[in-house]
């Protein structure tokens, strides 16, 4: 008891003595950060190397004691940015315009760019275009729905692969084909959710990624009908009004007026009836199903809608690419697309828009680091579940007009 | 044919179990599928490589293998184990109060990167276990086994009375049973969390690098992806026994082992990964508690 005493004694002395700032610094010259140094630098001993590692001590060791530093002025920093931004506030040149004109602007000037970039950018931009309407239908269910699909580029797959059979074995065109493979992967969207839909959050994503790789397996092996891996070449583009859109900026602007009616079609959706029940159930299931609403319904409903888009995405990637092979639908190309609508913003759709041009331009942008995509991508996630779990345009609570 | 794809099962089966023991383990105490524990598996398996070309360069393999051996089975484990720990305190430590989700993805995120960082330091192609011992067999009755089989069953068997042992009579494996039934009591009564979920990762993560380092000299190739199917397989396993049961994913992983050698054997062997996926699916679906676990309730 006496010791206790003294020693809490001995605090309070501490405290009357010190200012919070001044208790800070005198832990630069402690020994964690040498400790933490070197505790990383031993973990990546037996893979990078006696050399790199000690690199690595170096760099650690100085860049901890440069961070500490920095934090211990973080108020002086943060107040400095403040000021700085409320000096170009006060210049007036950011007030924003109406956002009707510059979204007619922004989406004129996208029909606009094939006509004046390189194939290259076009290219690079029918991906982003597609990969959009992937996101799009992914957060109706992660997003919208609050079911975490680690499985969905199945859906992807069964479109592109539905549309590859149909248009190379029966010779069907792209428009006589696309309400089948739409419609078969919105079927097998609706049949997969009536099993998984009985379980809870985190079994609900093992068994979409289990579904997930068995349609892999199955497109990987069943050689009579998707030519193993291998793959389907040989698929031909769309054709409107006898125009193929073999081009590569007709296929952009197709694939543009695409994504313009997908958002268009979710946000509608969104705001409607279903939308508002998904977004009950997201937040509090038992509370939703004692207001009445029909939980297992609306989730069915969310799995069936979102493999739609999924379905549309799929059958625009194998007329783009005229050859699609199983290697295009890993678990890795899942968790890409969940990536992007987790960075954007989980529900928010300007910011699962934001979330896919970013993840698919910035590896195109970072050629030379390109092998380190994926590290930093695994990276990233963590990073943003400890420091942003809302994303980058998500909002913290659900606004029903956002 | 029946006896020798049993045999063949069994070996598997208890690499599946070692490495469940992993999943479920973190399971019962913090409810959080460790997607990333596959990794720590496939780290033990590198590891294993690394340090026995290391050995072989140095020469020490030349003047004595069993010691070589045993040092490499015990840098690998505590290694492993201190991947276990970081991993923990980096990724899932501040996303314990998070929703159930979160954690979740940051496990996937913790996996590619320890993937991808696997494929960058030591290239995208099989690395070869170097071959130092011929393994000779034993037949008996039209039964052929080898003496590699034989010490990967042996000494998962001891691995697993040991953790029995461990879980059941310790002190600190008292903590952890007392954990896994309620935290808060548990903190209550004078238990210090943090430590009990670090000896778990370090426990798991030590369990998963003998599960890696057997497999690396069973096949002798290892490659960076093999984490991922091993770590779905062996969360099979886990959930098959009843997910936080022990005693169930021992079981677990036999069981599965044994239907995916007989599987690939009299059924397919090209959809010999699928057969794990399907057991998930069917299990999940019929009797969600697994053979030992029981069902649980959702509580408001």
């Amino acid at each position: 008891m006496a010791r206790l005493n003294w020693k809490r004694f001995k605090d309070e002395r501490k405290n009357m003595n010190t200012v919070p700032g001044e208790k800070k610094k005198e832990k630069f010259f402690g020994i964690k950060p040498l400790v933490v140094a070197l505790w990383f630098a031993l973990l990546f001993l037996p893979f990078n190397g006696l050399r790199a590692a000690i690199i690595l001590f170096a760099v650690l060791l100085i860049s901890i004691i440069f961070f500490k530093f920095l934090f211990s002025y973080k108020k002086i920093v943060i107040e400095g940015l403040q000021t700085f931004h409320n000096k170009i506030r006060a210049t007036g040149l950011f007030s924003a315009p109406s956002v009707h004109i510059i979204r007619s602007l922004s989406i004129i000037f996208l029909f606009i760019l094939p006509f004046i970039t390189t194939d290259y950018l076009i290219d690079v931009a029918i991906l982003a275009g597609i990969y959009i309407i992937l996101a799009l239908g992914l957060n109706i269910i992660v997003g919208f729905a609050g079911l975490l699909n680690l499985g969905f580029v199945a859906f992807y797959a069964i479109g592109a692969y539905s549309y590859a059979i149909m248009n190379t074995k029966f010779g069907l065109d792209f428009w006589s084909a696309l309400p089948f493979s739409i419609g078969l992967t919105t079927v097998s969207g609706f049949f997969l959710a009536i099993p998984a839909l009985r379980l809870r959050g985190d079994y609900l994503a093992i068994v979409t990624l289990g579904f997930g790789e068995i349609v892999r397996l199955i497109l990987n092996n069943w050689d009579s009908v998707t030519m193993g891996p291998n793959g389907i070449p040989g698929i031909a583009p769309p054709v409107i009004m006898s125009v193929s859109l073999g081009k590569l900026s007709y296929y952009y602007c197709f694939v543009l007026s695409l994504v313009i009616l997908t958002v268009f079609v979710t946000r509608r959706v969104y705001s409607s009836r279903i939308g508002r029940a998904w977004v009950a159930i997201r937040e509090d299931e038992i509370a939703s199903s004692a207001m009445g609403i029909n939980t297992t319904m609306y989730k069915l409903y969310s799995f069936a809608f979102g493999a739609f888009w999924a379905g549309l995405a799929g059958a625009l990637f194998a007329g783009k690419m005229q050859f699609v092979s199983p290697e295009s639908f890993t678990f890795m190309e899942s968790v890409l697309i969940v990536s992007m609508v987790i960075l954007g913003g989980l529900g928010s759709i300007p910011g699962v828009i934001l979330g896919a041009t970013i993840l698919v331009i910035l590896p195109e942008i970072l050629r030379e680091v390109q092998l380190y995509r994926m590290l930093a991508l695994g990276g990233g996630l963590v990073l943003l579940m400890i420091f942003r779990p809302q994303g980058l345009l998500g909002g913290k609570g659900v606004s029903l007009r956002g | 044919m029946l006896l020798q794809q049993l045999v063949n099962g069994l070996t598997l089966g208890s690499v599946y179990a070692l490495i469940a023991l992993g999943y479920t383990m973190v399971y019962g105490i913090l409810e959080l599928i460790n997607f990333a524990h596959g990794e720590i598996y496939m780290l033990g398996a590198y590891l294993g490589i690394i340090l026995m070309v290391f050995f072989t360069a140095i020469g020490l393999t030349s003047y004595s293998l069993p010691l070589s051996l045993i040092l490499t089975f015990f840098l690998s484990i505590i290694f492993c184990a201190s991947y276990g720990f970081t991993m923990e305190k980096i990724a899932y430590k501040p996303l314990r109060k998070a929703p159930r989700l979160s954690p979740l993805i940051s496990a996937i995120g913790v996996s590619i990167f320890l993937q991808n960082y696997v494929m960058l330091t030591q290239g995208a192609t099989d690395k070869v276990f170097p071959h130092l011992f011929e393994t000779s067999t034993i037949t008996f009755m039209s039964v052929s086994m080898t003496y590699l089989q034989f010490f990967i069953i042996l000494t998962s068997a001891i691995v697993m009375v040991f953790l029995r042992l461990f879980v059941r009579k310790t002190k600190i494996g008292k903590a952890m049973r007392a954990v896994a039934q309620d935290k808060i009591m548990a903190s209550l009564v004078g238990i210090n969390i943090d430590t009990v979920i670090s000896v778990t990762f370090i426990i798991g993560s030590g369990l998963a690098a003998i599960a890696g380092l057997m497999v690396a000299m069973y096949y002798g190739l290892v490659n960076y992806y093999i984490g991922y199917v091993a770590g779905i397989k062996a969360f099979t396993a886990a959930v098959l026994g009843g997910i936080g049961s022990i005693r169930g994913a021992m079981l677990g992983g036999l069981l599965l082992g044994l239907v995916e050698s007989l599987g690939a054997s009299y059924i397919s062997s090209e959809y010999k990964d699928a057969y794990a996926f399907i057991i998930l699916v069917l299990i999940l679906l019929m009797k969600p508690g697994g053979l030992f676990g029981k069902a649980e309730l959702e509580k408001v």
